[in-house]
């Protein structure tokens, strides 16, 4: 392999985020800036005086693109402002508070996801056409369909309430307190990934090389661990990236019913009261996570990928 | 009965017709005969029939409206004696009507938001994949940069903006929702630019436009079809997701996102208000997934073994 060629390609791939993180922070400031009505409409009208004053302390009453240039330059040190409606706090402390749990509880359901999608997977490739592939097949339909809004409450109302083997909601870092989210936040992406591993699978039991192996009388473990495993797997490692997107997604819902005190909840808070720097934050902040998350995928998928070379990336 | 074999007899003509006839539609029949042998996709069809009809006509029928209080039957178990077969909700409202007045949003939202996604991706994909070149890689490379956004926090952004009117439901959610259909109509576009019906007619001076509207979309229909199927489904998430979080449609109106989150309210007290729109909710996905599924393989010339 030629070492020359990760770097360049990782480079090259790597200056790529830079517009991609421009043109979101751009959409989303000037989208949030023409919405009609302020973070300090609500409740009771402001004394004119106090509204200056307070217009003048956060710049609202600078020209847009002032405003635009003073928000990206304070992104780029890695300030995201104050928060408008969580007085005393910085968007940055919010999140420094609520990712930690975010983060978690999607790791975990990214770490679950993976190992028990790939595995099932496997065993419904290896038994195509049989009960066991149908019926893991079945039920990862039926993970994809059920949104997660639905088979949260119900897991509530089943594990928690009526069975009470576990807390229904809240947060305290103790395990008892993850296994639901994560088991919640889990299943469509274990679903998915199921699928995907089932199909590239069968794919590659059915090349040449694999016939090869079997034929010079490798045992089928071998054959499957040591020559299909990783081609097999390569879909689901570039799937990782759109993967990480639906998890933040989920943890908006998830943190809402299950009342854990993450950075989806505050976001979620922070649109319904229209606290522009909070949202745009939050936006800033997970787009910069999933492009990274992303850029590593990539590179991985290129390592992984004995077919790729890295000159013919450029 | 008109007999095709005995007219073509006499008249060549006519068994050239026939003969056309025969080949103009066996493509689609081929396709039409793949879907009926998918035992899952031809159930789900059916029930999905029958949901539409139960959405559209139920309400009509019922002998409730949605927004009636039954002040003598609130939180009450479905039952037949009160005539709440789906029981009713806190204030008395009946579960069933509202939950197939609230079907009608979310299929309405369903279809028509991927109708938006569907105008816009395959406009993009098809000038991207016909112009080729520079026009294709700046448009190519603006898809993956917004292919890279958290797709869902734009909607809720675009909600938040443009306030919570169903319209802008539709808009929002077909506004960030093309770019797979523009990724998949430029590759096909790519394929058939360089045939030679293509050629022919700008060998005619058929100029661009026209060729990208009456030569190359129309031959994208299959794979169009395909995604169409698979993308309402994800549209109707979307939205029941919205609504869930209390950022899609609004009171009165309601959807399946709206009446599951109600419901997730009161579960401990009236479980059924919780469960009986999720199954519709999550029957209608289901069906949606496995019809779309079908689609492709009947439809997808590459998948066929």
């Amino acid at each position: 392999m030629n070492q020359e060629g990760i770097l360049r390609h990782a480079a090259t791939r790597f200056l790529g985020l830079i517009p991609t993180l421009l043109v979101l922070i751009t959409i989303a400031f000037f989208l949030i800036r023409v919405a009609p009505g302020g973070p300090f409409d609500s409740e009771k009208v402001l004394p004119p005086e106090i509204r200056t004053n307070l217009d003048a302390k956060y710049h609202l009453d600078e020209p847009l693109l002032m405003q635009y240039f003073r928000y990206l330059g304070q992104i780029v040190s890695g300030d995201f402002g104050p928060s408008f409606q969580y007085k005393d706090w910085s968007v940055n402390e919010l999140i420094r508070r609520g990712f930690p749990v975010s983060g978690t509880i999607g790791g975990l359901a990214m770490l679950l996801a993976f190992v028990i999608g790939t595995l099932t997977g496997i065993a419904a490739a290896l038994r195509q056409n049989t009960m066991l592939d149908y019926g893991v097949m079945g039920v990862a339909m039926l993970g994809i369909s059920i949104p997660t809004f639905v088979v949260a409450p119900l897991l509530i109302l089943g594990v928690g309430v009526y069975a009470g083997w576990l807390p229904a909601g809240g947060w305290d870092w103790s395990w008892q307190r993850m296994v639901l989210p994560v088991v919640t936040l889990a299943l469509p992406v274990i679903a998915y990934i199921a699928r995907l591993t089932r199909g590239s699978m069968i794919e590659v039991l059915h090349s040449n090389y694999i016939r090869t192996a079997r034929a010079k009388g490798l045992p089928e473990y071998l054959v499957i661990w040591r020559h299909a495993f990783k081609p097999a797997i390569l879909p689901v490692i570039s799937y990782m990236g759109p993967a990480t997107a639906a998890l933040i997604t989920g943890s908006v819902v998830i943190e809402r019913i299950y009342s854990i005190p993450g950075l989806g909840s505050y976001f979620v808070q922070g649109a319904l009261n229209r606290d522009y720097t909070l949202v745009m934050g939050v936006v800033v902040f997970y787009g910069v996570v999933i492009t990274v998350l992303n850029f590593i995928v990539d590179l991985l998928y290129a390592w992984l990928n004995p077919r790729i070379r890295y000159d013919e990336l450029q | 009965m008109n007999d095709k074999a005995t007219l073509s007899v006499d008249d060549p003509f006519a068994a050239a017709m026939a003969a056309e006839d025969i080949r103009g539609r066996s493509l689609w029949v081929d396709a039409w005969h793949r879907l009926l042998k998918n035992r899952a996709a031809v159930v789900s069809g059916v029930i999905m029939m029958v949901l539409l009809l139960l959405v559209v006509f139920g309400p009509m029928v019922l002998p409730w409206e949605a927004d009636f209080t039954d002040w003598d039957h609130t939180s009450s178990p479905p039952s037949l004696e009160t005539r709440h077969w789906f029981g009713t909700d806190a204030v008395g409202r009946d579960i069933l009507v509202r939950t197939l007045e609230g079907g009608r949003i979310s299929l309405l939202v369903g279809l028509v938001a991927t109708l938006v996604s569907l105008a816009i991706g395959v406009t993009y994909g098809a000038v991207a994949g016909y112009y080729g070149g520079m026009t294709d890689r700046v448009m190519m490379r603006v898809v993956d940069i917004i292919y890279a956004l958290p797709f869902m926090f734009f909607v809720i952004l675009l909600m938040v903006v443009f306030g919570r009117h169903i319209v802008l439901i539709f808009v929002a959610i077909g506004a960030v929702n093309w770019l797979d259909m523009a990724r998949i109509v430029r590759g096909q576009t790519l394929s058939l630019k360089n045939m030679e019906f293509v050629e022919a007619a700008r060998a005619c001076g058929v100029g661009h436009n026209a060729i990208i509207r009456r030569h190359i979309v129309p031959n994208l229909l299959g794979v169009v079809i395909v995604y169409v199927t698979l993308t309402i489904p994800q549209v109707i998430l979307v939205e029941s997701f919205l609504s869930f979080l209390g950022l899609g449609v609004q009171e009165p109106m309601s959807s399946w996102g709206a009446l599951v989150n109600d419901g997730a309210q009161d579960m401990e007290s009236a479980p059924w208000t919780l469960v009986f729109p999720a199954v519709f909710l999550t029957v209608t996905l289901y069906c949606f997934n496995y019809i779309g599924d079908g689609m492709r393989d009947a439809l997808d010339p590459k998948d066929r073994v």
